[in-house]
């Protein structure tokens, strides 16, 4: 379908096959050639060359400012029935939001075959960079008009594009989980046996390990501007690599900076340090699977990944979730809103040079929450405690009165202390203020969410705009603080943990208990016997939810973290993508970086505060 | 006046300090509140919510007390009275095993026929997630989540392969560690017992007659064998699968360990019992 | 390590890894002034020895919190996370190693003064954990370096660690001065840093690498006196073993029937 129009950009034949009942085609004639497959949250297939136009109108007259995720999904070896006929092997998929009108998004589909290539939304939505180099590493789709199209997570020169669904790494075992070999009549078989040199590594048949000359690594800084345009210092430029293994990048994090002195002329971002395949894995593996794998995601808050997935498998499958579960949710995801910004306040003072005090006392109050944690869902870190259709286990019975004295007594005590200890700190308002400034415009146009964007002044909070669970019921404030600088963010993240402390009370006073028509109240029986509880949970391991894709996003404490997955009616998901804030909102890390000190640049990244976990996926 | 911030923080981290001496000053530190004192030296922690001052741990003489449904590495269960594993290799953990580390072999008797019962079960612990799918789905109450952290050991292969000797505990370990939800499971379990009983009662009255001929039920081990296997499996269940330190200790303390591992385990028993109470 | 004859690394081995006793060789049975010297020496060492500040995934804010307040390494003399490689005795590999990180470890490690220890912590340091079937995805980093200590867990808790930690001080008491490797000449522990290609390979296996790219009987063109390329100078013995043991896994296993 597409192919036709992209091979006849006649006018006037266009014109005839344009329908007029499809949104937007008055607006930019022939954009929409249909929608996509009869579904009722409004995908729309779009023609590859008219997809420019039409995001721009969205952009500029439709206010669909803000383009949350970008991915593909190869359709080679879709099972169901619903989407047989797609005849291109690849479907780009692009969700778009309102930050000023908010509710919910417009999803567009662009589909190409193999080796053709699809326009860059760089060009109107700058916040694609990143995204669209991610689809360009793992599929191999190229974006025409790409400012920087490189492999992110992979290296130059790595064989083949691994998410295409034909593509098979050395361990491969089956398509799906769960694996034959493991029962009735096997014994333990060693991984490394699979090849002889006991590696999960595979090469090309013909390849000459001896002639390999590594590829030179694309610097993509160097295109910096001369340096007799700034200042009349002569100095040469330089490029300053920092990681992957710096104490100061969170994690196994790369920074290319070109510096002029110590000012940063530009900065580019490296990852995939940590990239360990996530999405494939999760193709792999059923439904329910995923869940102990999104903990690994952010690992610093594992119960809102939980949430996410929870979420959008049952809006995919029409779960309802019974009230208590809902409310232990919420009660969850906010203690570990709490959890993140103290976390992310002492690092962030960490990298400010204030090393370790204010990240001590942060992580003391984090264990006493980690406690909690690890009594209802027996870890500290890697919880695993939600299910589709509620959560795995009911609180224990002191659970409520401890996390009462935590929220009303011991919490709102740390957090003014923190407030007290750092934010009148004369370094910390030096150091901070007026540093790593980015226009609101820029950060939206930059797709960046989250903490980010509300420190410049734009209240855009899922919870309030596209509420989500039963976050519609409580009473709390979007906090904004209008500069847009690390003083900004830093302050804006003690705010934050007030307000969820608010929604906390809130939960923990409403919270209904007891049993509901004599099923567990913590977990739905839609799913035949208590479906992921602990005491009945039989045959809920290996569900087929109806054919259809689903995009869920919730607020997350780093930024928007959404879910997008495709069924085919199989026993595990067709395509799962995981829209990871972290990695999303290091678009900015550069533009913010740029003019600033080599200093500071560690802080903007403190700031934005990043997990490897998310970013690599 | 510039300057103050920093004084005021200051002033922070002084008090800090001061707490911790305060708190230390005391009879009992608050983070000792709701300890048990095994001997002069080491004790069990649980640290109370409003503790104030240092929270240091001082692991390995002080030991968290660690909550019920604590997971770590799964274990097998041993059902003492009936002296036979409570697993039947279905096979329902080793499917829902998210990084399918489980690996079963199913039992066959001399004809070749397949036993509901595992001839060999390994876990992987170097692949492990300690999710506890395995646990929640298991229909026998057979595999459960183990509390034993101690696991470091030397060499990977092939100690962190755990067999089924490794994981097996007597189902007693398990009640001690995993109180409340013994009892609930025990509970089910002898209502359904019961039920089938009243059943099989009504249904032998019925059949008693006839079934007489065709009393011959293959007994699938000889005695002696069920003795050594007994035998085999206490002296593991004992060993409880002590991190696979090949070598690492000697039985002497093994036991010794066990031992003290089981006393911790009741002594959380007790106290859970007197909390709840 | 230091590359003995096989029978002596074993022997070695036995008493620096399975530790049941200490078997004082005939030699050194009289000699008071090495066993003494050998209890300072290791006394010191265990007492301060300082981990390199590296984390690679989630493992690292388990070490964040063991090294904060409530677990204190500095109970320990650990708590001087060190930056460089050049100031630390020790490694915490905390988290998933991925091919492409694998370079960088292998660089760093090389970089670390002898004596010097790799501690394995989680699953995936251990052997790939969870995502052990992954396409960038190390299983294990002992397949790269000697490993020490391993702390099986995902993520092991605090206390798991220092339990792990507390197995390294042992294993260092049980060290002897006049055995250590790194006081020999013959001793080297250059590892060849891993070389990042179509897939990521070791430059100790392009040998058998090229048998499978090429075909069987792929001759080395480096082995007939040409350039050495990438090929390291000495082997150690344990490397060499754990390659021969493999590739005799390898091997039974091909002839086995289906």
């Amino acid at each position: 379908m597409s192919d036709a129009v992209a091979e006849a950009p006649v006018a006037d034949a266009a014109a005839a096959e344009i329908d007029a009942s499809l949104p937007y085609n008055n607006a930019v004639p022939g954009a929409v050639l249909g929608r996509w497959a009869e579904e009722s949250d409004g995908g729309l297939i779009v023609a590859a060359d008219k997809l420019i136009p039409l995001m721009t109108h969205l952009r500029d007259k439709e206010e669909y400012d803000f383009l949350s995720s970008v991915t593909c999904v190869d359709y080679s070896k879709y099972g169901g029935k619903l989407r047989a006929g797609v005849s291109e092997r690849f479907d780009t998929v692009y969700h778009l939001y309102s930050t000023s009108k908010g509710g919910g998004h417009v999803k567009l589909h662009v589909r190409v075959p193999e080796n053709d290539t699809v326009p860059s939304a760089t060009a109107v939505y700058p916040g694609a960079n990143l995204q669209e180099c991610e689809v360009y590493d793992l599929f191999g789709i190229n974006f025409e008009g790409h400012p920087n199209l490189r492999r992110v997570l992979l290296w130059d020169g790595f064989n083949g594009h691994p998410m295409r669904k034909d593509w098979h790494e050395a361990y491969y075992d089956e398509d799906a989980k769960p694996f034959k070999s493991r029962h009735p009549a096997k014994g333990y078989e060693f991984h490394e046996d699979k090849l002889p040199w006991g590696k999960n590594t595979t090469y090309p048949e013909g390849w000459d390990p001896e002639d390999w000359r590594e590829p030179i690594t694309y610097v993509p800084v160097s295109q910096a501007p001369g340096h007799d345009e700034l200042g009349e210092l002569d100095t040469e430029s330089i490029v300053v690599n920092l990681g992957p293994h710096h104490p100061s990048t969170h994690g196994v994090f790369r920074m290319i900076a070109r510096i002029e002195g110590e000012t940063i002329l530009a900065l580019e971002p490296e990852m995939g340090y940590l990239h360990r395949n996530h999405e494939k894995i999760g193709e792999r593996n059923t439904w329910l699977m995923n869940m102990p794998y999104t903990d690994r995601l952010d690992y610093i808050n594992s119960m809102s990944n939980n949430l996410g997935l929870a979420l959008a498998v049952e809006k995919l499958m029409d779960i309802e979730v019974p009230e208590r579960a809902s409310y232990i949710r919420i009660i969850m995801a906010e203690f570990t809103r709490v959890i993140n910004h103290l976390w992310s306040i002492g690092f962030i003072l960490n990298d400010l040079g204030a090393l370790q005090t204010p990240a001590l006392y942060a992580i003391e109050e984090r264990e006493m929450i980690l406690d909690l944690f690890e009594e209802v869902s027996g870890a500290r870190l890697m919880c695993n405690y939600m299910r589709f259709g509620g959560v795995v286990r009911d609180l224990t019975p002191n659970w409520i009165k401890r996390a009462l004295y935590l929220v009303h007594e011991r919490l709102p005590h740390t957090l003014d202390e923190l407030d007290r200890l750092l934010s009148g700190n004369e370094i910390v308002k030096a150091r901070g203020k007026g540093v790593g400034y980015l226009s609101p415009q820029d950060l939206i146009a930059l797709s960046i969410s989250g903490p980010m964007i509300r420190a410049a002044g734009i209240p855009y909070d899922i919870r309030k705009v596209d509420p989500y669970c039963i976050y519609d019921r409580f009473e709390f404030d979007v906090p904004t603080l209008p500069d847009g600088d690390i003083y900004a963010r830093y302050y804006i993240r003690l705010l934050e943990a007030r307000e969820s402390l608010k929604i906390l009370r809130q939960a923990l006073r409403d919270i209904p208990g007891g049993e509901v028509q004599g099923l567990p109240a913590f977990a739905s029986a839609t799913i035949e016997a208590g479906f992921g509880t602990i005491m009945g949970g039989r045959g809920g391991y290996s569900f087929r939810p109806p054919e259809g894709e689903v995009y869920q996003r919730i607020e997350a404490p780093k930024g928007e973290l959404g879910y997008f997955l495709v069924s085919d009616n199989k026993a595990n998901p067709y395509r799962y993508h995981v829209r990871a804030p972290s990695y999303i909102n290091l678009n900015g890390l550069g533009p913010m970086s740029v003019g600033y000190k080599i200093a500071d640049a560690i802080v903007i990244l403190g700031a934005i505060d990043i997990v490897l976990g998310e970013v690599d996926r | 006046m510039y300057g103050t911030g920093l004084l005021k923080g200051l002033g922070i981290t002084l008090k800090h300090a001061l707490d911790t001496f305060r708190d230390d000053s005391k009879d009992v530190p608050s983070r000792y509140a709701d300890s048990i004192q095994l001997d002069n030296r080491r004790r069990i922690i649980e640290q109370p919510i409003d503790q104030e001052g240092l929270l240091t741990i001082q692991y390995p003489e002080e030991k968290r007390l660690l909550p019920e449904r604590f997971r770590y590495i799964p274990m097998l269960i041993w059902d003492t009275q009936k002296n036979e594993d409570l697993c039947t290799a279905c096979g329902i953990c080793a499917k829902v095993c998210p990084p399918q580390c489980i690996w079963i072999v199913r039992d066959a008797d001399e004809n070749g026929r397949p036993v509901a019962r595992p001839a060999e079960f390994y876990i992987d612990a170097a692949v492990c997630m300690s999710c506890s799918f395995c646990t929640e789905f298991c229909p026998f109450d057979a595999i459960k989540m183990n509390h034993d952290y101690e696991l470091a050991v030397y060499d990977r292969y092939p100690q962190l392969v755990y067999d089924k000797e490794e994981l097996t505990v007597p189902v007693e370990y398990y009640a001690a560690l995993w109180p409340s939800q013994y009892a609930a499971e025990e509970e089910v379990r002898q209502r359904k017992e019961a039920e089938a009983r009243a059943k099989e009662e009504a249904k032998a009255k019925a059949a008693a007659e006839k079934a007489k001929a065709a009393d011959a039920p293959a007994q699938k081990r000889s005695p002696e064998e069920l003795q050594a296997l007994k035998e085999q499996a206490a002296a593991k269940a004992k060993a409880a699968r002590s991190g696979g330190a090949a070598g690492g200790e000697d039985a002497e303390a093994k036991k010794a360990r066990l031992e003290e591992l089981k006393r911790k385990a009741q002594e959380r028993a007790k106290q859970r019992k007197e909390q709840g109470e | 390590m230091a590359s003995v004859d096989p029978a002596g690394f074993q022997q070695l081995k036995e008493q620096q890894y399975l530790h049941d006793q200490i078997t004082v060789p005939a030699e050194l049975q009289s000699n008071v002034l090495v066993t003494t010297l050998d209890k300072a020496y290791n006394w010191s060492r265990r007492s301060s020895m300082w981990p390199l500040l590296f984390g690679l995934a989630c493992c690292a804010i388990e070490m964040i919190a063991t090294a904060a307040s409530r677990y204190d390494l500095s109970r320990f003399g650990m708590e001087v996370m060190r930056p460089s490689p050049r100031q630390s005795d020790l490694m915490i590999v905390s988290g998933t190693v991925t091919k492409k990180m694998v370079p960088a470890i292998v660089r760093i490690y090389n970089q670390m003064a002898e004596p010097r220890y790799v501690l394995s912590m989680g699953a995936c340091a251990t052997g790939g954990g969870p995502f052990k079937e992954g396409y960038n995805v190390v299983s294990g980093i002992d397949k790269y370096l000697p490993v020490d200590v391993y702390v099986p867990g995902c993520p092991p808790t605090p206390e798991a660690l220092i339990f792990g930690l507390m197995k390294l001080h042992e294993k260092v008491e049980r060290q002897s001065i006049a055995k250590v490797a790194w006081y020999r000449k013959e001793s080297s522990g250059f590892v060849p840093v891993p070389i990042l290609g179509p897939d990521i390979f070791d430059p100790r296996q392009i040998q058998l690498i090229r048998e499978n790219t090429l075909g069987e009987g792929a001759a080395s063109r480096s082995s007939g006196g040409g350039e050495v390329r990438v090929m390291p100078e000495l082997l150690s013995d344990d490397v060499k073993q754990n390659l021969e043991a493999i590739r005799t896994r390898y091997l039974a296993k091909m002839k086995q029937p289906a």
